[in-house]
């Protein structure tokens, strides 16, 4: 069964802004789902209505099995939600907050110790457990609004942006979490703005732009659909037209760029080793070889025609625009 | 609403109180107007103004802290209700109030939590003003059993104010907001019967004060201090807090709906 069904999904605001247009998704039971795409592209107004906080004005939604409208209690207790900009009470310790969390999601009181006492344990929080949230770290109170997400076990995790304005080694505490929990079976939808992240992370990746969905696949697909990986030389000593001879048997050459001789490999990067041996067979003394994959980044270009990091600002034409 | 009165209901309601009253206690600037500004405001009265106990017309009182201790502490569950309105609306912004949305409870818990929250804050005024009262000297006329309604009463009037505070700050779900409320409810303080008599209160002041719903809560609870129960009174008090309550409710709730309708 898929674990969230997405069918024409719309959200429009007063003054006919239309947040999310038409999206459809499917995301299956078990896998970690990304939604790719720049600020103000639709990914937290589509969460904040799969998790029940707003409603669709178009389109319907199931999560877990339940319609987000009309059983909109039901999916609340099957889901877990971490919301962008950990939204934390700094006064609260952690210890206080696991508490609230799970008498709002019913444990019974005699559970809510060990309960809470597990959590803090497994985000590395144990020690600050009793400290205000108002003294943690960035870091710490990510991990500290992902273990609050967890305390019903739910079946589907919503992460929405789980890691923005994080410094890198929290970025990786976070998504080695995130990764650990999917392989105990959670469905994982995490909305991100990072390439890596999506690329790192997900098992499929949707990008949002503009409210509309304008590509979706694994993430790997993707990156096939707009070219085979480059490999980029920078010759020593040697012809760099021999070089090219040799680099064409590999693949498509592309117009050099400061001296440096680029092929596409039809072969992927399990080319690189032929090609090594067979420039040495020539004689040709390489400088400097660099194999360039395609990123996401290259992906979203192609269906936008703006890198991802341009796009923050939404332009003519994009997400939060106004219904013509 | 039957899922409001379940058990498990309740248990987060009394969660969410109890957030609202730590909250409350770890941060100053919500605790300050609760007890700092209605003792001072209490000291600097009696102490400046206690002659007024002689002016003609003033009714026969003890002294005049006793018939100021009404006042104060209707003033502070007046505060209180804001404060809790300002803490409601800190949680709007910061998104804390999505926390307990995506969570599998009724949403007016959310408002309840808070209103339980503010009860308990007015059962601390009352046992604070009271205990002043006792400190210097105020005889309660009709004894421990009026000593209980007084703090039924100021309790009733905090949940009230209190309801009050929430409508604003879930409608307009700014902090700031909120807070602007608070000269105004200084205006409807002076114009009521909470620190003078009515009748030494000029026009149109006395007759704003004769129909002010404070008045009828400030002098209900205060009859049991200087006077004695008046059924009139009484019945009146409960009244005035059967309005404002009502009415904040009602708000609160529509405001509540609207939010959760479009989404903030």
């Amino acid at each position: 069964m898929a674990a969230i069904e997405v069918e024409n999904l719309q959200r429009s605001f007063d003054g006919g802004v239309i947040a999310v247009d038409g999206v459809d998704l499917e995301v299956d039971g078990g896998e970690i789902f990304s939604f790719l795409g720049p600020n103000g592209a639709g990914k937290t107004t589509t969460v904040r209505m799969l998790t029940t906080l707003l409603r669709p004005t178009g389109g319907s939604a199931q999560v877990a099995g339940y319609d987000v409208v009309e059983d909109a209690a039901a999916v609340r207790r099957a889901i877990g939600v971490a919301l962008q900009e950990a939204a934390l009470d700094p006064l609260m310790t952690g210890r206080e907050l696991i508490h609230l969390q799970a008498t709002l999601h019913g444990l019974p009181p005699a559970e809510i110790d060990d309960r809470a006492d597990a959590l803090l344990q497994r985000v590395g929080l144990t020690r600050a457990a009793d400290r205000r949230v108002g003294t943690y770290s960035g870091g710490m109170q990510r991990r500290l609004d992902l273990a609050s997400a967890l305390v019903h076990q739910p079946e589907v995790l919503f992460l929405d942006e789980p890691t923005t304005g994080l410094d890198p080694v929290s970025r990786m505490t976070i998504w080695e979490e995130v990764s650990k929990l999917n392989d105990e079976g959670t469905t994982v939808f995490l909305t991100t703005q990072y390439l890596e992240e999506a690329d790192k992370l997900a098992d499929r990746v949707a990008i949002i732009s503009a409210g509309k969905i304008v590509a979706e696949g694994t993430p790997a697909s993707l990156k096939a659909e707009v070219g085979k990986p480059r490999l980029e030389v920078a010759v020593a000593e040697g012809s760099p037209a021999a070089c090219e001879d040799v680099l064409a048997r590999f693949g498509e050459c592309l117009p050099a760029k400061d001296g440096t001789l680029i092929v596409e490999l039809a072969g992927g990067a399990a080319e690189i080793a032929p090609v090594v041996r067979a420039l040495d067979e020539r004689g040709i003394l390489v400088e400097s070889l660099e194999l360039v994959e395609p990123t996401l980044d290259d992906v979203f270009v192609e269906k936008t025609g703006q890198h991802l990091e341009e796009s923050d600002e939404p332009l003519p034409g994009q997400a939060g625009r106004v219904a013509e | 609403m039957s899922a409001i009165f379940s058990r498990q209901s309740w248990r987060v309601v009394g969660e969410l109180g109890r957030r609202s009253v730590k909250q409350t206690f770890r941060r100053p600037q919500l605790m300050a107007p609760l007890i700092i500004f209605p003792t001072l405001l209490l000291a600097i009265q009696t102490g400046g103004a206690g002659r007024a106990v002689d002016l003609p017309g003033f009714p026969p009182v003890e002294s005049f802290l006793a018939f100021m201790l009404a006042g104060a502490m209707v003033q502070s569950t007046l505060l209180a209700g804001n404060s809790g309105g300002i803490a409601l609306a800190v949680d709007i912004e910061m998104g804390f109030t999505d926390r307990l949305l995506v969570a599998p409870i009724p949403r007016f818990s959310i408002v309840l939590g808070r209103l339980a929250g503010t009860a308990a804050l007015g059962l601390f005024t009352a046992i604070w003003f009271l205990a002043i009262g006792f400190a210097f000297g105020v005889k309660f006329t009709e004894g421990p059993l009026g000593v209980l309604v007084m703090i039924l009463l100021v309790i009733g009037s905090a949940v009230a104010f209190g309801s009050i505070g929430a409508a604003i700050a879930l409608r307009s779900g700014s902090a700031s907001v909120v807070q602007g409320m608070f000269p105004l409810l200084f205006v409807i303080l002076f114009l009521s019967t909470a620190f003078f008599p009515q009748d030494l209160l000029l026009e149109p002041a006395q007759t704003v004060a004769e129909y002010n719903p404070l008045s009828f809560i400030v002098d209900a609870v205060r009859d049991p201090v200087v006077f004695a129960f008046s059924a009139e009174d009484m019945l009146k008090g409960l009244l005035g807090l059967l309005v404002i309550g009502g009415f904040g409710t009602v708000l609160a709730a529509r405001a509540l709906q609207h939010r959760l309708r479009t989404g903030g």
